[in-house]
């Protein structure tokens, strides 16, 4: 088994349990994003692999080899932390090249690579500039230029965008998926943001109270998520309750109780089909997304015709808009 | 372990043994007698009671002078900012003799030593001194506290109608109090402890506990009534320290600075505070200068130049003092470094208890008045095993231990800063252990260390309360007890003599502020505030 492999890992302070029986897989050059909830558990995970974090169960594996006993930094991983910890006594050159300093790289090299570096993260002569002086988003790519500097063998990202506005955040996010597969990189991605993770992922594993309850690319995680929760926590919004006969007001959805996704990207508005009003009418990313009341069920879904509150309309849904969960 | 056991022993032996030793001869025999007998004399009855009076009164008036400054520094920035909270600082670290020396250089002045408006020896000089020592405690633990505190607040309140009178004290005042409270726990203390000031501005009928512990035991040779005396002043601060820790701040480092743009003062608000700060703090110090010049009707460098002549007063030249105070305070300098140092690991970096025994145990030394600890040491350290009269390390180790407390409160909050995910940052990026503690802790703490050593150095320099304790070495006579010989002799060239000794004094100080300013401010900017 070739990159990193989590088997059965466990982590818990004080008799509290925060990982609990944990398997994930990175292959080389993957990006496995994890989605969850802030207190899920994510952060330890991560803190685990690093080394940071002591486990109480399990293994952790790189290539094969046990990594129990190694200390952080004889791992060869890079970790980047949720808020900027760039080193305030050392100029931007002086972050990035910490990693390469420590692995003994001659003067000469290091300088040549720093500057590598810096021109990928987009800092180009940013060398000599303090870091106090950076602004929000250019710490974040010190950071990021600094985990990458010594070619970590897997590269792991906690919300390293949480704390920068939306739109610096869009554009990171896209910049940061181009740059980490030209690299080949393989890296864990942490957010608790499903849009960043499903612009990022190759695959995404959704964490829910220290478990992996979901895991998979991102089409196979969106078209069957498994459970209520992991399908709420990668936004989808249409979750209907059924009887004991397995009806709703939409009609018979299932053989018996429980709840099922209705994939609102399954559902049109059409001339007949169910009849369904609009409760409310709300413009977004160019699109108009509808949400429509049928009985006492909402269901949410974009519009592909004008619509205005209060009106009537017809409801078509796809054989394959109804998904199947387990539990509440 | 050599972190744990080396700053242990100092304090064991050079601190906790001379205060047992009081402790011991006090509760006993003669000593108990006389502390027994202390609450029915009338003299002590009367001591006790100025002791505390005068430092209410210091204390309030500090706070009230203070005030307006912590406001204007905290709240606007104007071009001078930095070098009005530098030079404001100056009075807390110079020596106590010299701000004696400015206040009885400034009465000469203007004759306010003799006649109807005589202040020369009276509480009224003794308070005006303390205030000047103390308005740079209140002036930054208020003011770096304010700094802190959301304007929106006020803002909230101006644009609910509040005027700006009611503002302050409805709002602004009632969320200030803690650091208030804070920093006028700290200046009482400093007031009750005071020594220098009291003995060379009070004269000899103005009395506190610590002048007659000092006169009991060095004038009179009375060393059961000084114990009994030192057991009542330990008790005391020791309760005030409690005290004054409970109302200690607890706040981040480094928080983040308000994100609205600065304002700049108007001109009238500027000019009433620069006005009042320089009454209170610059001008003792303009007369003192002043008068170190002056010679019979003109100004010369004359009685600079006589400072390298012995005269009969002292073992030796004022010179000669000045470089034994020199000398002394890089021993010291470096002793508060390596003990303070290593205690300061401890605090931050060990286990729960001992981290909390280290942390209350060497700051002790910092309540516990310099005059008890040099009484103590008096006592304690003159029998074999401990024979230590005539060691020239007694002096610097004693200065040492003041200076401990002041190396910790810059080494301890700025370790603890530290974030610890630097920390893992740096070993995730490869570096081991012992090279973190070399990449990130010494780099970061190295301005702290500078900051700590400037502050054991200029209280080593100034230190007078613990020296005139201990025995007497002539041809190692310090400054600080040179500049009281001289000041206590009447005659003109005497006086100036000692004036400018006072002025070289304040410069070596104000030196080792210019460091502590442009070194505190990283990480640290509140470090000072704490003291």
């Amino acid at each position: 088994m070739s990159g990193l492999a989590v088997d059965g890992a466990s982590v818990g302070f004080d008799g509290t349990t925060v990982l609990d029986d944990i398997d994930l897989t990175v292959t080389p050059g993957e990006v496995v994003v994890l989605l969850g909830p802030s207190g899920c558990g994510k952060t330890t995970l991560l803190r685990a692999v690093a080394g940071l974090e002591p486990t109480v169960a399990g293994t952790i594996s790189w290539g094969g080899e046990d990594l129990a006993g190694v200390p952080p930094h004889e791992r060869g991983f890079g970790l980047m932390f949720q808020e900027q910890v760039l080193f305030p006594h050392r100029d931007v050159a002086g972050n990035v090249g910490f990693g390469l300093r420590m692995a003994g790289m001659p003067e000469v090299l290091r300088a040549e690579r720093v500057g590598r570096v810096l021109d990928l993260v987009g800092l180009s002569g940013y060398g000599q500039r303090s870091v106090a002086t950076l602004s929000g988003g250019e710490a974040q790519r010190v950071a990021l230029a600094r985990s990458l500097a010594p070619g970590p063998r897997l590269l792991m990202l906690d919300e390293p965008l949480g704390s920068l506005d939306r739109a610096l955040r869009d554009r990171l996010v896209d910049e940061l998926g181009l740059l980490l597969r030209r690299l080949g990189q393989a890296a864990i991605h942490v957010t608790h943001d499903h849009d960043e993770a499903f612009a990022l992922a190759d695959r995404i594993a959704v964490m829910a109270d220290g478990r992996i309850a979901g895991i998979g690319t991102p089409a196979e995680v969106w078209a069957d998520p498994g459970t209520a929760a992991v399908a709420r926590s990668i936004g989808h919004r249409n979750l209907v309750e059924l009887d004991a006969d397995g009806a709703c007001p939409l009609g018979r959805l299932g053989a018996g109780p429980g709840t099922v996704l209705v994939r609102g990207d399954r559902l049109e508005l059409s001339d007949g089909g169910t009849p369904a009003r609009v409760a409310g009418v709300a413009f977004r990313n160019g699109r108009t997304e509808v949400t429509v009341r049928v009985g006492d069920v909402e269901l949410h879904l974009f519009a592909d015709r004008p619509v205005a509150r209060g009106d009537t309309v017809g409801l078509h849904i796809a054989d394959d808009a109804v998904v199947g969960l387990d539990g509440s | 372990m050599v972190a744990v056991l080396l700053p242990a022993a100092f304090l064991g032996v050079f601190f906790l043994y001379p205060v047992a030793a009081i402790v011991a001869r006090g509760l006993t025999g003669e000593g108990l007698d006389r502390l027994v007998g202390l609450p029915a004399s009338a003299s002590f009855r009367s001591v006790a009671w100025f002791t505390l009076w005068q430092a209410v009164v210091s204390t309030v008036l500090t706070v009230l002078v203070a005030l307006p400054g912590a406001h204007l520094l905290a709240r606007y920035r104007f071009r001078g900012r930095a070098v009005l909270r530098a030079l404001t600082t100056v009075p807390f670290v110079l020596p106590t003799v010299v701000v004696g020396s400015a206040f009885a250089a400034l009465f000469d002045r203007f004759g306010l030593d003799d006649g109807a408006f005589r202040l020369q020896h009276t509480v009224w000089a003794v308070i005006a001194a303390h205030v000047f020592f103390n308005v740079a405690v209140v002036l930054r633990t208020v003011g770096a506290f304010w700094e802190g505190l959301d304007p929106a607040v006020e803002e909230q309140a101006r644009v609910l109608g509040a005027g700006p009178w009611r503002t302050f004290w409805s709002v602004t005042l009632p969320r200030l109090w803690p650091a208030v409270a804070a920093a006028a726990s700290i200046v009482f203390l400093f007031c009750t402890t005071s020594f220098g000031v009291i003995l060379i501005l009070g004269g000899p009928t103005r009395a506190t506990l610590e002048t007659e512990i000092w006169r009991h035991a060095v004038w009179r040779g009375d060393l059961a009534s000084a114990t009994a005396l030192a057991v009542v002043q330990l008790v005391a601060v020791v309760a005030m320290v409690v005290v004054a820790n409970r109302l200690q701040l607890r706040r981040a480092i480094g928080g983040r600075p308000s994100a609205r743009r600065p304002q700049r003062p108007t001109k009238r608000l500027l000019g009433a505070n620069l006005a009042l700060l320089a009454t209170v703090l610059l001008l003792p110090v303009a007369v003192l200068v002043e008068r170190s010049l002056a010679v019979g009707d003109g100004y010369s460098l004359r009685h600079y130049g006589a400072l390298a002549d012995r005269v009969n007063l002292l073992p030796v030249s004022a010179l000669v003092a000045l470089r034994n105070s020199l000398l002394f305070a890089v021993v010291a300098t470096a002793l508060a470094l390596v003990v303070g140092g290593l205690a300061s690991l401890v605090v931050v970096h060990g286990r729960g208890s001992v981290s909390r025994i280290f942390d209350l145990g060497l700051m002790l030394p910092l309540g516990v008045s310099a005059v008890t600890l040099g009484f103590g040491m008096l006592i304690a350290l003159d029998d074999p095993p401990l024979d230590l009269r005539t060691s020239r390390w007694l002096v610097p180790v004693a200065h040492a231990l003041v200076g401990i407390p002041f190396v910790m409160r810059t080494l301890v909050p700025t370790l603890r800063s530290i974030d610890d995910r630097l920390r893992e940052a740096a070993a995730v990026l490869g570096a081991s252990p012992t090279r973190v503690f070399r990449e990130i802790d010494l780099p970061i703490a190295g301005r702290a260390v500078a900051v700590g050593a400037a502050f054991a150095f200029a209280i080593s320099l100034g230190e007078f309360g613990a020296t005139s304790f201990l025995p007497r070495q002539p041809d190692r006579m310090t400054a600080p007890l040179a500049l009281f010989r001289l000041l206590g002799t009447p005659g003109d060239l005497l006086q100036g003599q000692a004036m400018a000794l006072a002025v070289l004094m304040m410069l070596l100080t104000a030196a080792c502020v210019l460091v502590i300013e442009s070194r505190g401010r990283f990480g640290s900017g509140v470090v000072r505030g704490d003291l």
